[in-house]
């Protein structure tokens, strides 16, 4: 249960980052705003509440691994990385430049703190369950989250995943699902269905959660609850909005990528500066 | 008749008794002793691979994720990331076909400590047809940065291997036959270095540059032509296809300036192609030839038969071979009258 300071503190770090994505958007030119935004409060529960990590420290064994598999939200993770202290939030600013760390997916390689390089759908859930598996064989005590987008449970690789994570009974691994509902082509369930997608889960022998994913105390109780399963993977379905704080990206599958002038940055920090979060 | 492998510090198998891959699986079992790092993976595939031998040993060690080689190798890479050796074995047509984005952005990507035992390579699984066979892996692991290409002469060179790729940091793709080919080595009592060829006979007429069961045939191929036709032929074990020799293949240019290449494989992208780049840039010119598959897929048959079809045995070769020497190719400077 998070105490209202925490609470307080999270909304205030969600918001930071919310802004800080604005900025490095207009100085990278465009981004995934939609599938960033809408992601970004599971990240900074993980980041801020949840996750052993230490920047001071930041290839420590030990510490908890993230994978974002949905990679191309970037846009998102990158300036989450540079506000928890993995490097100087400066170098955002040359966000998609000649020879930068930071393009539209994250390099592994070139940025610090960041476990996977990723971008290519429906991969990141096996690095993850490599990983979980990895502190399993080596009897060591660190978890593994990773998120997937929505539209990305098309690719086949994940129930690939699903099926042995649960085989294992892989119960270091925490999976959050960016339920927002859109793809580049449209709505998810347009494209090709995913429903009943927490029977899905549930069929392949997961421990699934559903949540509002952008309710702090909800982010934090699954996580808690995932903690102390035993024998299962744990999956929570986040129901989230596309472009959640910027209202006129809100729901909409067009900000699935774009480029923002000045005048639509302005809008977009006033805009998440209102964000009431109930 | 079987006989006592003698190696430099260990004698763990008998040669003529292992199949190619269970001497891997054997060598494998014995480097996991002293390497805790090292874990197994297979997709239904650990006894065909001989990688369960691995997962009788260290049961706590090894991951079969049934079915799913895509899934299997984004493992390797998560298993990677968090300090493991991972040992993938599966077929070569899946490893590099049905897994190679995995391969390329998973692992090679991120430069990770992964090794892969492809087996069945080329048209080893004969009969199995082309949904089994393949002819295309080498080319497509070669093009990923990163990478390192390892086809062994034998189950020999396989052990050997599978010892530098542990002490190489880095991916490794090491590509072998089905397990029942011809041995070329009588024990592991030789150098071998990754990047490496080995001139395996000299010769100053023609040189032959070949890789996996070519590297016996070759051998084979030289003897009989020395003895029949009276020529010298140089032959090269090119085990790494990347990185490649350079040094060997431009000093063979230059000292017999008749090359031919021999692969089980399709000769576009692989071993010949990869010799051919080397020349190319050198500028040097000479006679060149490529044995493989002709940019076609393999007939059905059994290995003996495929071999000869294709000309991968001694026979096809020294065939090959007495065609290059027949051309019209001078060692000289006159570019002008040459076919």
């Amino acid at each position: 249960m998070l105490t209202k300071t925490e609470h307080n503190d999270l909304l205030q770090t969600a918001r930071t980052i919310r802004h800080l994505m604005i900025e490095t958007t207009i100085k990278a030119g465009g981004a995934h705003l939609g599938g960033g935004l809408s992601m970004i409060d599971i990240l900074v529960a993980l980041y801020f509440k949840h996750m052993n990590v230490d920047p001071s420290d930041p290839d420590n064994p030990n510490r908890d691994r993230f994978v974002l598999s949905k990679g191309h939200a970037a846009i998102g993770y990158i300036p989450t990385l540079a506000e928890r202290g993995f490097f100087d939030k400066k170098l955002l600013n040359s966000f998609n430049k000649f020879k930068s760390p930071f393009g539209m997916h994250p390099d592994s390689l070139k940025i610090t703190g960041c476990d996977a390089s990723t971008g290519s759908l429906g991969h990141g859930l096996p690095i993850a369950l490599g990983m979980a598996l990895g502190a399993r064989i080596q009897k060591k005590n660190f978890r593994t989250f990773c998120i997937v987008g929505d539209g990305e449970l098309h690719e086949g690789s994940n129930w690939e995943a699903a099926m042995t994570a649960a085989h294992y009974k892989v119960n270091n691994l925490t999976v959050f699902v960016d339920r927002n509902m859109h793809m580049i082509d449209g709505k998810v369930e347009d494209v090709m269905k995913l429903e009943p997608l927490a029977d899905k889960w549930k069929a392949f022998g997961w421990v699934v959660l559903e949540i509002n994913g952008h309710d702090f105390h909800e982010i934090d109780a699954a996580i808690e609850l995932a903690r102390n399963t035993k024998d299962k993977p744990t999956v929570i379905i986040s129901k989230t909005i596309k472009g959640k704080g910027v209202n006129f990206m809100e729901d909409k599958t067009q900000w699935h990528y774009g480029a923002i002038d000045s005048e639509m940055a302005e809008k977009a920090h006033a805009s998440i500066d209102e964000i009431y979060y109930e | 008749m079987s006989k006592e492998v003698t190696g430099t510090t260990w004698n763990v198998y008998d040669a003529n008794k292992l199949t190619q891959a269970e001497i891997y699986g054997q060598v494998l079992c014995e480097l996991g002793e002293s390497n805790p790092e090292i874990v197994g993976l297979t997709a239904d595939l650990a006894k065909s691979t001989k990688i369960g031998l691995f997962q009788e040993k260290f049961p706590d060690r090894f991951v079969n994720v049934g079915i799913a080689e895509q899934n299997m190798f984004g493992i390797a890479a998560g298993m990677a990331k968090t300090g493991l050796l991972p040992f993938v074995s599966t077929m070569a047509a899946f490893a590099s076909m049905r897994a190679a984005e995995q391969v390329r952005t998973d692992i090679c990507y991120q430069n990770l400590n992964v090794k892969i035992i492809a087996t069945h390579g080329g048209v080893s699984f004969a009969s199995a047809g082309t949904t089994h066979h393949a002819t295309e892996d080498v080319a497509i692991m070669r093009s990923f940065a990163n990478m390192t290409v390892i086809v062994p002469a034998d189950g020999i060179e396989t052990a050997k291997a599978v010892r530098a790729a542990v002490n190489h940091q880095g991916p490794v793709y090491i590509r072998i036959g089905r397990g029942f080919e011809p041995l070329y080595y009588k024990n592991e009592d030789y150098d071998f270095k990754i990047g490496k060829a080995i001139e395996i006979r000299d010769g100053s007429d023609i040189t032959i540059i070949a890789m996996g069961i070519a590297v016996l045939q070759a051998a084979e191929a030289a003897d009989f032509l020395a003895k029949n036709d009276g020529l010298s032929v140089r032959v090269i074990n090119l085990h790494t296809v990347k990185p490649i020799d350079k040094e060997a293949i431009l000093k063979a240019v230059t000292e017999t300036r008749r090359i031919l290449t021999v692969e089980e494989h399709n000769v576009t992208g692989g071993l010949g192609t990869s010799v051919a780049d080397v020349i190319a840039e050198s500028g040097k010119g000479c006679a060149f030839s490529k044995v493989g598959l002709q940019d076609e897929f393999a007939e059905i048959g059994y290995p003996e038969d495929l071999y000869a079809h294709y000309k991968l045995d001694a026979s096809g070769i020294i065939e090959k071979v007495r065609e290059i020497m027949g051309k019209d190719f001078e060692e000289d400077e006159n570019w002008e009258d040459e076919v």
